[in-house]
Formats: C-alpha cells, sequence, structure tokens
C-alpha cells in the first residue's frame, strides 16, 4: 500500500497516540515518541513493524505521538492514518 | 442454566482510545460500543478500526459485547457489520429499526460475512432498536423477524420528536415502553429502556429504573459508568424476596422428591411460574447480592 498524501488519526489524550504519515521514496522513516518508551518503547515499535508490514506500506515517513496506548489502538490508528494517506476505502479485513 | 442477565448496557464512544481501553473495569453485563451517533462524521472510519481491534482484546472476551453500526442506508452501515461481525462482537445493535425487512436485510449481510471470516453462521445475535413510531407499530413482527434477535431496545430520543413530544415524567413513553415489552416477551426475547440523560440527577434515575423494572424490561441503555451500580442494586432482590424463593425452591424440590405434580408452600399452590420467578430472584442475588 503506498502512501500518496500526508494524513493524520488519532488524539493526544491520555491511553491514545496521535499518527502522522506521510509520502517518502526511500524506504520507511519511523520516529516514535512515548511516555512510556523506556518501559514498552520496543513493543510500540514491533506493533508499528508488524503493522506495517500486514498493509505491504515500504515506503513513507511516519510519525508516532504516543500516550500510553495499548496495542490494539496502535494498530487501529496506525491502520487508520495509513488507509487515509493512501486514499483506500476498499479494506482488506484479514491483514488488519 | 442461569439465564443471561442484561439489566445493565454501557454506551462507549467507539471513537474514544481512552474509554474502550478501561470500560471493562465497570463490569457493566453488556458493553455497547456506539459508532452510529456518538462518532463525528470524520471519524467514522477510525471509531470502526478502534472497535474492529477493541474486540478482540482478551479483556473483551469475558463481557458481552455489542455494536451499534449506522444505519444500513448510510456509506458507513455495512463497512460497520463488516468490523463488528469479523471483530467478533456478540450483538450488532440496528439503529431506527422500522420493519421486519429491515432485520432481513441486515442479517443476510451478517450471514455472508460470517462465512467469509469463518465465524459459526448464527453466532452473531441482533438488537433491534426502535425509535420511532412506525418501529413501535411493527414491533410485534420486528422481535418475531430472526431467531438472532436477543432483544429490541427502545430508543427516547428519535422517538419523542417523531412524536412531536420530548422527555418528562415518561407518561410521553408509557404505550412505546409497553408495545415493545410486549413485543418482546411475545417473542421470547430480551427488552431494553431507554438512557435516562441527566447523569447528576441520581433521584431521578432510581425513580426510572424502578418503573421500567415493575414494567418488566430486563434491563436499560446506560451512559454513564457511575449508573451500574444503581440499576444492579435496584434489580437485586430484597432479603424478604431472597428468603421467599428460597422456601419456593425447596418446596419444589421436595415435591419432586415426593414424586407430586403440584405442591404448597404455607398454603398457596407452587406452580411452574412461581417456581422460575424464584430462580429469576436467585440469579439476581447471586449476580449483585441483597439489595442495600
Amino acid at each position: 500500500m503506498k502512501i500518496v498524501k500526508a494524513a493524520i488519526a488519532g488524539t493526544l489524550e491520555s491511553s491514545d497516540l496521535v499518527v502522522k504519515v506521510s509520502p517518502g521514496e526511500e524506504g520507511l522513516d519511523i520516529t516514535i515518541s512515548s511516555e512510556v518508551f523506556k518501559q514498552f518503547g520496543e513493543q510500540i515499535a514491533a506493533v508499528v513493524k508488524e503493522t506495517l508490514a500486514a498493509l505491504n506500506v515500504t515506503q513513507g515517513e511516519i510519525i508516532i505521538e504516543d500516550k500510553g496506548a495499548l496495542d490494539c489502538v496502535i494498530r487501529a490508528r496506525l491502520q487508520a492514518a495509513i488507509l487515509r494517506g493512501a486514499e483506500r476505502t476498499d479494506i482488506v479485513w484479514e491483514k488488519l | 442454566m442461569m439465564k443471561k442477565l442484561r439489566r445493565s448496557m454501557l454506551f462507549l464512544p467507539g471513537s474514544s482510545a481512552a474509554m474502550l481501553s478501561t470500560a471493562f473495569i465497570y463490569r457493566p453485563d453488556s458493553i455497547m460500543f456506539d459508532l452510529e451517533d456518538a462518532v463525528s462524521l470524520k471519524e467514522k472510519d477510525s471509531a470502526r478500526l478502534l472497535v474492529f481491534h477493541a474486540l478482540q482484546h482478551p479483556l473483551y472476551k469475558e463481557i458481552e459485547t455489542v455494536v451499534r453500526i449506522n444505519p444500513l442506508n448510510t456509506p458507513f452501515g455495512l463497512k460497520d457489520v463488516e468490523a463488528a461481525v469479523r471483530g467478533g462482537a456478540d450483538v450488532i445493535r440496528l439503529p431506527k429499526t422500522d420493519t421486519p425487512d429491515d432485520i432481513d436485510q441486515l442479517e443476510s449481510e451478517i450471514a455472508r460475512i460470517e462465512a467469509e471470516c469463518g465465524r459459526p453462521v448464527g453466532s452473531t445475535k441482533l438488537m433491534a432498536a426502535i425509535e420511532t413510531a412506525v418501529g413501535v407499530i411493527n414491533a410485534v413482527a420486528i422481535a418475531k423477524s430472526s431467531p438472532r434477535l436477543m432483544g429490541i431496545a427502545l430508543a427516547a430520543f428519535d422517538y419523542v420528536m417523531d412524536m412531536q413530544t420530548e422527555r418528562s415524567d415518561g407518561s410521553e413513553l408509557f404505550y412505546a415502553r409497553c408495545a415493545v415489552l410486549h413485543a418482546a416477551r411475545g417473542a421470547g426475547i430480551d427488552a431494553f429502556d431507554v438512557v435516562y440523560a441527566d447523569i447528576d440527577d441520581e433521584a431521578g434515575f432510581l425513580k426510572e429504573v424502578e418503573l421500567i423494572k415493575r414494567l418488566g424490561f430486563n434491563g436499560k441503555s446506560l451512559i454513564n459508568p457511575r449508573q451500574i451500580e444503581i440499576v444492579h442494586n435496584a434489580y437485586a432482590p430484597t432479603q424478604e424476596e431472597v428468603d421467599y424463593a428460597e422456601r419456593v425452591i425447596a418446596a419444589a424440590e421436595e415435591g419432586d422428591r415426593q414424586g407430586l405434580g403440584v405442591v404448597s408452600l404455607n398454603g398457596k399452590m407452587i406452580d411452574a411460574p412461581i417456581i422460575n420467578h424464584a430462580r429469576v430472584v436467585l440469579d439476581r442475588k447471586n449476580a449483585s447480592g441483597v439489595r442495600q
């Protein structure tokens, strides 16, 4: 799935996160900041990478500002931002 | 087997990550993820994904989950059904149900999605929300329209507007409550009452809960976790009711042992409806204790 425009999803409320995506030509550039990065940074990065791989996203800039979200919320917000940025409405549910 | 209690059905906005991440701690009988009125048009897509993933969280596996979808005649309705069925929702609530055809249409979509995603066909239950005068008139036919229906709910906000009135002391809902309740009982399914919007008016809320319990509703839709305990306590039996129910069950069991068709307690005949009611009282006591 190719990101064709800048898009955003989520909020900065507690237990949520904001995901910003924008197009890029040279691989993935992922930036993660989190209030709980020290404890859960590796786990958050793993969820992000797994989610991007499932959607076959290989290029683009991904900026994540986490406020202590559960893994299921991270997946949902990242997928929402990617689908918006890719201008896709045809969801393949098995890949989510 | 104990019948599933549905005294409290807590509404959560499907777009709120914070509420979706914590609501299970309040232990309502059912949790309803709302994708309809509580979600703005520009967040329908992200809320649908949030609910899809929250449904699969292990902490929601131990509680009955309901998803209120958008009507099928909107651009969102069918996508909501996809997310709810594939996410594993126990029940889908259809808003603005006016005719049995509305249920038929939804049911065929659910059956298709269940087959596609490998979920047992028929495992997704349905709840019809009655929100108009036409829906109330058709409540009997709606309640009997599908074996998937586990209940019907009255929704007051749209209904009172359709009736050209407004919420007041409850008299404006009297006919609709009775009609929905009779339709549910005639079909052997549950009936759910409207939300009480003024969360700071506990006395008014409790008065309404007492009324709908006396009418016979299984429970009520709630918009604030603070309302859960009030409802559960109102539905809990008194010690006197528990004592009587235990005597009824003991008398019935003794009658069974002696091979008697009919038994009596304190000179009064104990028949099947009285025994069934005694079991309901004891189920409620087991769920939430004795009324405080």
